[in-house]
């Protein structure tokens, strides 16, 4: 059908552009899906600018990710003459269409991209991205002027460094130096704006933070110039003043590289639909999902999430809670019983009446816990100590050195105790965790471990516990297998039970014919079959007479199960005997094991919480062995008071889980990790992601995270050094333009070169 | 030697000609998107011909 459509408007080179073009029509076209498109209310808040017949909006494409994915997409007004233009952003994933609301509408915009294959993440309130951008910019306006300005006054002052009387300057002279000071005037006051900025609020907070000594160093080096131009007694230190601004602001933009197609804030309304189809007087309307109301009746089609604690009004209820509790299978649900909020019914269109307003749901309830409501104590950089020490030990020695002019040779104070201040500006500590921090994250991204900021990976040094989520974590989502447990059966049996089976629609019933396939072939036919929708089936099959369904099912029909029955099987009978389960388990994660083990011998308190049932149990203790707590059956709040009665004890902790239903845990623990296997999909608010894919080579990132510490430490030592050479020229009162001009770019660089080495070289261990 | 001063000016507007250009692009997004446009200077535009070669 894609094709069809790409073949039609000529655009069939698409498929000749890559071997594997596209996912295509991934997430099933559902037309009906996007009716709340229509709705005015949800389009004025995704529509980003309207001028007469134009409209401009962005949408976020997950699934791009190769080049026909860009070709298509910047094809689109070739399908559709209503869509004027199409713009893609290859990283951030996103597509920006201008396009003619008299000849195509949002809704059917919508539904042509998901038809190709390019459904977009629709949430509302999606403009936050739009004042990130300015904020960047200026950033690159600081630092290209910075730039300018270093390398000009850079070049102005190499005759000051090499005239040694030999070449007479003259006028020119004063000439460069006037220019330098004019050059330096735009750095000092927008370039490094930023610095000050952030030191005076600091101070008045009664704080010294790290931007305190720099905007110091920034004022008196820019003062001494100053004044040693004016009274003709020098050059200055401008070139070494820039120089610091221009690396420093070069260092903040590096270590501020943000994935810009990730959400890491997410809350509830990220996962609900942004809009639900009611029956109202037996009309299907749209609307939002805010103005939901109480005993309203909501239509939830195949693959769509339940917005609401509600009411389940008709049959075919088949519902995946996996995201709220953590269970395997989807579970029938019969007439008048509770569906809670954030299950995804998996069989045919339901209707529900809703009983609470969706703010109130069980699992939307977790967000307005007391718990939640307090912000995640940002804990202050291991740096910012050091840079205190730095500013106090920086002070006694520019008060020493005064004490020993003083009494040595009075005139020299000044020069000597200014030439400390310039010297020792701590920039060579910052730039040294600006860029370590900056080439980790980068080195974690490239594993699939996406974290928010440098700050998360100081976290990760502290953690002490590690408390993993079962489902969806260590198991995988996508791949599960059947297992059949009880009495053996015959061959005519399986055939019978497989025949019975494969009538059926309902998934699990799927499921289990395929298990059967892979062992007996044949089909045979049966006389009487009677279906119990959302219950079981019975049926007569030659000899057999066979039960098939949920264990209440079995019991309603008089047969009693012989072994014990728990969590989401399907149970078996044939002629009245009960003869054994049919039960889904997840497979783990490839290289699960190791990992778990890996991080045990590291000394990690690990433990394990499942909202599913304990069947696994024994499973895991095999895996794992018994030094792990295990906990079943446990909550969203459970799972969130655990990690808070984990961090009282005094422990740190990560968490690590999946769905809706770690989201609580996972904001409170010290370091949230959500695990995914769509890194566009279902990633509740968490402090980094990652990809499930990756998960064996968890302990070799936490380890690596850890190595950034390291790392900074002996690039710590190294500037340390710098600093005493650049002291002893300082405090003897000998420090000459031309030894700082010198001494900090080479300092500075060699910091950077040495950091990405070291970073490089760690990095280079985990991988072999 | 004051053909220097000269000089030096205009290397300093030569240089600043660029910040300005530098600027410019910052400011109209050209530094928004480093990666895309290297995918789109590849494509062709030869679809029309192609539909009238097969007629």
């Amino acid at each position: 059908m894609v094709y069809s459509l790409l073949d039609e408007n000529g655009l069939c080179q698409y498929y000749d552009l890559s071997a594997m073009p596209g996912v295509t029509a991934k997430g099933r076209f559902i037309a009906d899906k996007f009716n709340y498109l229509d709705n005015a209310a949800i389009q004025e808040q995704l529509i980003q600018f309207k001028l007469g017949d134009q409209v401009h909006i962005t949408f976020y494409l997950p699934q791009i990710h190769c080049v026909s994915c860009v070709w298509l997409l910047e094809n689109l007004s070739k399908i559709n003459p209503g869509i004027i233009h199409s713009q893609t952003h290859f990283e951030k994933k996103e597509i920006k269409i201008i396009y003619n609301p008299t000849l195509i509408s949002l809704k059917e915009l919508v539904q042509l991209l998901s038809f190709v294959g390019y459904e977009p993440v629709i949430h509302l309130g999606g403009n936050d991205w739009l004042k990130k951008k300015k904020v960047n910019k200026k950033q690159l306006y600081k630092i290209g002027i910075a730039g300018f300005c270093f390398s000009n006054i850079m070049m102005l002052s190499f005759p000051e460094y090499l005239s040694n009387d030999a070449l007479e300057l003259g006028s020119l002279r004063h000439f460069f130096i006037y220019i330098n000071l004019l050059l330096s005037l735009p750095v000092l006051l927008y370039s490094a704006s930023g610095f000050f900025i952030s030191a005076y609020t600091g101070l008045r907070q009664k704080w010294l933070n790290i931007d305190a000594p720099i905007a110091l160093a920034i004022a008196v080096t820019f003062s001494r110039s100053v004044y040693e131009i004016l009274s003709q007694t020098g050059a200055g230190y401008l070139d070494s003043m820039s120089g610091i601004v221009f690396f420093m602001l070069v260092g903040r933009w590096f270590q501020d590289k943000s994935y810009d197609s990730f959400a890491f804030d997410r809350d509830y309304n990220s996962f609900f639909p942004l809009g639900v189809t009611i029956l109202k007087e037996g009309k299907e309307v749209n609307k939002p999902l805010s103005d939901l109301l109480k005993s309203e009746i909501v239509l939830i089609r195949s693959d769509e999430m339940i917005p609401a604690d509600s009411t389940l009004l008709t049959d075919g209820a088949l519902i995946d809670y996996s995201f709220v509790t953590g269970e395997n299978a989807p579970i029938a649900v019969a007439v008048g019983q509770l569906v809670y909020a954030g299950g995804i019914q998996k069989g045919r269109a339901i209707q529900l009446e809703v009983v609470k307003p969706v703010g109130q749901s069980y699992i939307t309830e977790l967000w307005n816990s007391p718990v939640l409501k307090t912000e995640k104590n940002v804990e202050k950089s291991f740096v910012h100590p050091w840079s205190q020490y730095f500013t106090i030990v920086l002070l006694t020695i520019a008060i020493m050195t005064g004490l020993y002019w003083s009494v040595n040779d009075p005139h020299k104070i000044l020069p000597a105790v200014t030439a400390v201040l310039i010297v020792a500006c701590p920039c060579s500590l910052l730039l040294t965790v600006t860029f370590t921090y900056g080439n980790v994250l980068r080195w974690l991204g490239g594993r699939k471990l996406y974290c928010k900021n440098a700050a998360v990976i100081e976290a990760i040094h502290k953690i002490d516990t590690i408390v993993f989520d079962k489902t969806g974590t260590l198991t995988n989502h996508d791949d599960t297998h059947l297992e059949y447990r009880g009495a053996n059966l015959t061959y005519q049996e399986m055939i019978a039970v497989k025949s019975v089976t494969r009538e059926s629609l309902h998934p699990l019933s799927k499921m289990i014919t395929q298990f059967l396939m892979l062992q007996v072939a044949d089909i045979t036919s049966f006389q009487k079959i009677e279906n119990f929708i959302g219950k079981g089936t019975k049926a007569t099959c030659g000899n057999f007479e066979i039960v098939i369904g949920s264990i209440s099912f079995l019991k309603s029909m008089g047969i009693l199960p012989e072994q014990e029955v728990e969590g989401s099987v399907v149970c078996l009978a044939i002629n009245g005997i009960f003869k054994g389960v049919f039960k889904i388990n997840h497979t783990y994660r490839a290289g699960m094991q190791k990992m778990i083990l890996q991080l045990n011998n590291k000394g990690y308190h690990l433990h394990l919480l499942s909202g599913d049932h304990p069947t696994e149990k024994e499973n895991l203790l095999k895996l794992l062995g018994s030094s792990i707590p295990m906990l079943f059956e446990q909550s969203p709040e459970d799972k969130l008071h655990y990690i808070q009665a984990l961090q009282i004890k005094g422990h740190r902790v990560m968490m690590v889980g999946d769905g809706l239903n770690d989201a609580g845990a996972l904001q409170k623990s010290n370091v949230g990790v959500a695990v995914t296997d769509q890194t566009h999909l279902f990633t509740p608010a968490s402090d980094a992601i990652l990809e499930g894919s990756e998960i064996y080579l968890f302990s070799d990132l936490i380890d690596y995270a850890k190595k950034a510490k390291l790392i900074i430490i002996l690039i710590f030592i190294l500037s340390i050094i710098y600093n005493i050479i650049g002291m002893y020229f300082a405090t003897s009162a000998r420090l000459s333009p031309m030894v700082a001009a010198i001494l900090m770019p080479i300092s500075s660089i060699s910091i950077v070169a040495l950091s990405a080495l070291l970073s490089f070289a760690f990095s280079s261990k985990i991988r072999a | 030697m004051s053909v220097i001063v000269i000089l030096i000016i205009v290397s300093v507007l030569v240089a600043g000609g660029f910040l300005l250009a530098f600027l410019w692009s910052v400011k109209t997004g050209q530094m928004d998107d480093d990666y895309t446009p290297s995918i789109r200077i590849l494509f062709d535009d030869e679809i029309k011909d192609l539909k009238k070669e097969k007629i």
